[in-house]
């Protein structure tokens, strides 16, 4: 028997409901979410269908230890807490030492955030919100602009929190060197890339459609907005590009207004 | 002024996207282009609600759900933005100004919602803060509550933002719409050139750090004014 074969046999096997309810919870993972405690309860509520096998079930003390610490501080992207889940569960149930599972929620965070943030928000987010973008400056309608977005985002979504939760389980407290995976390492460099080269071609389109078919206001506008856009950069994001926004169009209505 | 039974739909609407910014399920229907191209599909008129979207999408564009951050809350707001332009840009004489008064609406609404969030957020807090006793001892029922709360509070907020800024706006907007002195075509310029540079704006700040991105940027620029040309 070959060694991932091995490796596959001793991987425990949880029931599909139960992976089916830790899937589901984890779409309300930030339920909760506060300055205190972060995601820490969305953790607890996700792994908790899991823990319900442990020795006494739910009026068991391994369940109420296992609960209470998994409701502590924790930190993660939404998305990649799936990892973390998948990954505490296989701890508390394998019977990890409440020390060394202490240790991994402190581990974790960090690297869990920082991929999360740069694969999902800064790149696959404003991808998709470009993609649609670009299909609403090339003429299509509503429904298709929204099945478009919603349909290419989700894809990766839904498919990275299955991917985490699988991930977790199958690697426990040794799920770290899962993060090295080429999509979480080398994607949000790849992201980036195809996110500016589709802002690029999208925006002049969008404000085609925006403006209608004039020639000289379409230049001015799309000139105007590389120009402004210069001076937004150079600001390093100290002001948000929506707050500079809202103050010209709130001088520009008043300005229409009172005229 | 809208009655209840105009508000309901949109404030349902507007609560379920609100949820969908951070407690639940992150799918992205709170992205101003699907919220708003809901809410005026709500308001009779979905393809209005999908101009309003892609402006407000274009001047989101830059906004990152970074957990602890403050950020602007998109999905309530573009639903107001997108039911009131899809309301009251039917008009051809002042639709282009409906449209900058409801991108107005809709961006107003999301700073409010951006401090509504912060409000539940630490509501949420207080409710750990109360129950950390019994979460500490492992009860499922407080762990289970904390985060049924946090949902409802989620949902509720939104609903609330939703009927109190259509409620808000849509009186300022009819205010405004009758006093409007500049032209359709300055009114588009103006509203579509600022959302344009925040997005180009926001385009490169999310990628300049990336090797070879701004070339990617300027090349596609290239091509997309190449592409207006070729369509005008």
């Amino acid at each position: 028997m070959s060694a991932a074969a091995r490796e596959r046999t001793a991987i425990p096997l949880l029931p599909l409901r139960t992976q089916a309810a830790m899937f589901v919870r984890l779409f309300a993972i930030q339920g909760s979410w506060n300055y205190e405690l972060l995601v820490g309860n969305g953790v607890a509520f996700s792994v908790e269908p899991a823990l319900r096998r442990l020795d006494g079930g739910v009026n068991g003390s391994a369940y109420r230890e296992a609960l209470a610490r998994q409701a502590r501080y924790f930190n993660a992207h939404p998305y990649l807490a799936a990892v973390a889940v998948g990954a505490l569960a296989r701890a508390e149930l394998d019977g990890n030492a409440p020390t060394q599972i202490e240790r991994f929620r402190t581990a974790l965070p960090g690297p869990l955030g920082s991929v999360g943030d740069r694969l999902v928000w800064a790149g696959w987010l404003p991808f998709c919100s470009l993609l649609a973008l670009l299909a609403f400056g090339l003429g299509a309608g509503p429904w298709a602009t929204l099945l478009l977005f919603l349909a290419t985002y989700n894809v990766g979504h839904i498919g990275l929190r299955a991917w985490g939760l699988r991930v977790g389980w199958r690697h426990g407290l040794r799920v770290a060197s899962a993060l090295g995976n080429p999509v979480l390492r080398q994607g949000p460099q790849h992201l980036a890339r195809a996110v500016a080269l589709l802002a690029g071609v999208a925006i002049p389109l969008a404000l085609l459609r925006l403006i209608g078919p004039d020639r000289n206001v379409v230049g001015t506008s799309v000139l105007a907005a590389m120009l402004i856009s210069l001076g937004l950069a150079r600001l390093h994001g100290r002001v948000p590009g929506w707050r500079v926004a809202f103050g010209v169009l709130v001088i520009f209505a008043l300005l229409s207004i009172a005229k | 002024m809208m009655s209840l039974i105009e508000l309901l739909p949109l404030a349902l609407l507007g609560g379920v996207v609100g949820m969908d910014v951070v407690t639940f399920p992150q799918a992205m229907i709170s992205r101003p282009i699907v919220a708003a191209s809901l809410g005026g599909a709500l308001a009779g008129d979905p393809l209005s609600g999908l101009v309003a979207g892609a402006t407000l999408e274009l001047i989101a564009l830059e906004t990152l759900p970074v957990g602890a951050s403050r950020y602007p809350e998109w999905g309530s707001a573009s639903v107001v933005g997108g039911a009131l332009f899809a309301d009251r840009g039917g008009d051809p004489t002042h639709q282009a100004a409906a449209l900058v008064l409801s991108v107005l609406a809709g961006v107003a609404t999301a700073w409010i919602g951006g401090w509504s969030m912060y409000q539940l957020r630490r509501l949420n807090a207080f409710w750990a803060h109360r129950s950390s006793d019994r979460v500490q001892r492992g009860d499922r029922g407080a762990v289970m509550s904390l985060q049924l709360r946090g949902l409802t509070g989620d949902l509720v907020r939104g609903m609330l933002l939703t009927i109190a800024a259509l409620w808000v706006t849509r009186a300022m907007l009819d205010f405004s719409l009758a006093r409007w002195t500049v032209d359709a075509t300055t009114s588009r310029a103006i509203v579509a050139g600022i959302s344009g540079a925040a997005a180009l704006a926001a385009a490169w700040t999310l990628t300049h750090v990336t090797t070879a991105a701004r070339w990617f940027l300027i090349g596609g620029l290239a091509l997309g004014v190449i592409l207006v040309l070729v369509m005008l």
